[in-house]
């Protein structure tokens, strides 16, 4: 009781204090917006919830195989190959370019042929962005291992002897326009490199082509989320624009879009022991440079496989 | 769903049976399969455990099954102990004229999965169908020509 009226006499003297410096400047607007966007994304960060391996289910998945199976093999024609370069057993940081806006599908294609590849039974994780899962509707993809993305969450899944997928791009690789689609992006995200050396796991690259040509991707809208603060509210770094169906244009993404149905090819490569190779140091921006040559090398040598957009 | 295909062979049961029972032939004559691993100490006969994975569409499908039944130069039974559900078998019956009728039944499905396993069930069929077809047509091919190696060589020797 007494600390609940410590903190509200602690939250009262700040918004007198806030007023008093919101009149000093002559800015109240200002300060108010700022002070409902601190709120908004208070509110947020309290929605997202806490990683818990345990609420992935692998009944839950083994049951929605078939679904994933019709979708990726008639709608995406997905094709997933060198699968058994990925470690039999073990942690393992599987890593990929990321594509398609918010409907993902390289992720479901990915998905579907690790979990048949390996059985349901291996454990397998998926970093997503806070804002997926705290969307109403979407509680269903913690049973498939989607956990929000942070480097406590991954270190968790690792330590757990889980292979855990993450799409360092994320968002800003996502969302790229439809003439980058052949373009491997992490703008310059090195964070999993790091977590990769701390757990000394290896690296599995994960390149995948075609997600990019499932709607027309225009913009970024990297101006327009920093005007509407999107970043600081949802740590949204773009408000994307594309033209999708069902909407023509498509602000936003948030509501999802159908997705074209462009063939998915997706290439796994041999595992990246990064100790054995860049010695028991590894140089964070020499590994960086090394996979995001190798991963773009492969894209480069899947797209000059497709002879067609969307037909592959 | 429960497909099967069936193929006669010119020649004797046992021989057909020395290549359908080898985990080593496997690779050899099945078609669509990317993998198959001995996973149990003994290779052959009941309760060997294999992990199988047979391509169907855009995912490796499979898991680890184990032999229920083995009745050499009859049957061959097994079950599935983690991964898609299925039960298969290999059925040989000598048909009295040197050849022998060979079946291979396959009934597989994900229990629990409801309405989108029954459609993708359906939706895969064909595809199985033209694997265990092409396997038998190879199966035979395989069988033949040795059987045809082995009289030429005594032919020579005598």
């Amino acid at each position: 009781m007494a600390s609940s009226r410590l903190s509200e006499t602690a939250r009262s003297n700040g918004h007198q204090a806030d007023h008093a410096s919101a009149q000093r400047d002559g800015s109240r607007p200002v300060a108010l917006a700022g002070r409902a966007l601190r709120e908004v994304s208070q509110q947020l960060a309290r929605r997202i919830p806490r990683a818990d391996l345990d609420e992935r289910d692998p009944d839950y998945i083994r049951e929605r195989l078939p679904l994933l199976w019709l979708f990726a093999s008639l709608w995406y024609r997905g094709e997933v190959r060198g699968l058994g370069n990925i470690p039999d057993s073990g942690p393992v940081l599987l890593v990929g370019n990321h594509s398609g806006g918010n409907m993902l599908p390289d992720t479901l294609v990915f998905t579907l042929a690790f979990s048949t590849y390996f059985g349901v039974e291996r454990p397998f994780y998926q970093l997503a962005h806070n804002l997926v899962l705290t969307m109403p509707g979407l509680a269903w993809l913690r049973k498939f291992g989607t956990v929000a993305a942070s480097q406590d969450n991954a270190r968790k899944a690792l330590r757990s002897e889980a292979a855990l997928l993450v799409y360092p791009g994320g968002d800003y690789e996502v969302h790229r326009p439809i003439w980058e689609r052949n373009r491997v992006d992490f703008n310059g995200r090195r964070g999993f490199l790091r977590l990769a050396i701390e757990e000394d796991v290896p690296i599995v690259p994960v390149v995948a082509i075609g997600g990019q040509e499932t709607a027309l991707f225009l913009s970024r809208g990297e101006r327009l989320a920093h005007l509407l603060a999107l970043d600081r509210i949802f740590r949204l770094k773009v408000l994307p624009i594309s033209l999708a169906l069902p909407w023509g244009v498509n602000v936003g993404d948030m509501l999802g879009h159908i997705p074209l149905p462009a063939k998915i090819t997706i290439e796994t490569l041999p595992p990246i022991y990064l100790r054995e190779r860049f010695g028991p140091e590894p140089d964070l921006g020499a590994v960086y440079d090394h996979l995001m040559d190798v991963m773009q090398h492969t894209l480069d040598g899947l797209a000059s496989e497709r002879r067609l957009p969307l037909i592959g | 769903m429960r497909v099967a295909e069936a193929i006669t062979i010119s020649a004797p049961a046992e021989q057909v049976w020395a290549v359908v029972s080898d985990p080593e032939c496997v690779l050899e004559f099945m078609s669509g399969v990317t993998r198959w691993e001995v996973a149990s100490p003994n290779p052959t006969g009941l309760g060997a455990r294999y992990r199988v994975l047979f391509r169907i569409g855009s995912a490796e499908i499979g898991g680890l099954v184990e032999v229920v039944e083995w009745a050499p130069g009859c049957d061959l039974a097994w079950t599935s102990v983690t991964g898609l559900d299925q039960r298969g078998r290999w059925r040989l019956r000598e048909t009295g004229r040197g050849g022998t009728r060979v079946e291979v039944r396959l009934a597989y499905g994900v229990a629990g999965a409801g309405l989108t396993g029954w459609i993708a069930e359906r939706v895969a069929k064909p595809a199985v169908s033209g694997h265990l077809r092409r396997s038998l047509r190879q199966l035979k091919r395989i069988v033949e020509y040795e059987q045809l190696r082995e009289q030429a060589a005594t032919h020579r020797r005598s």
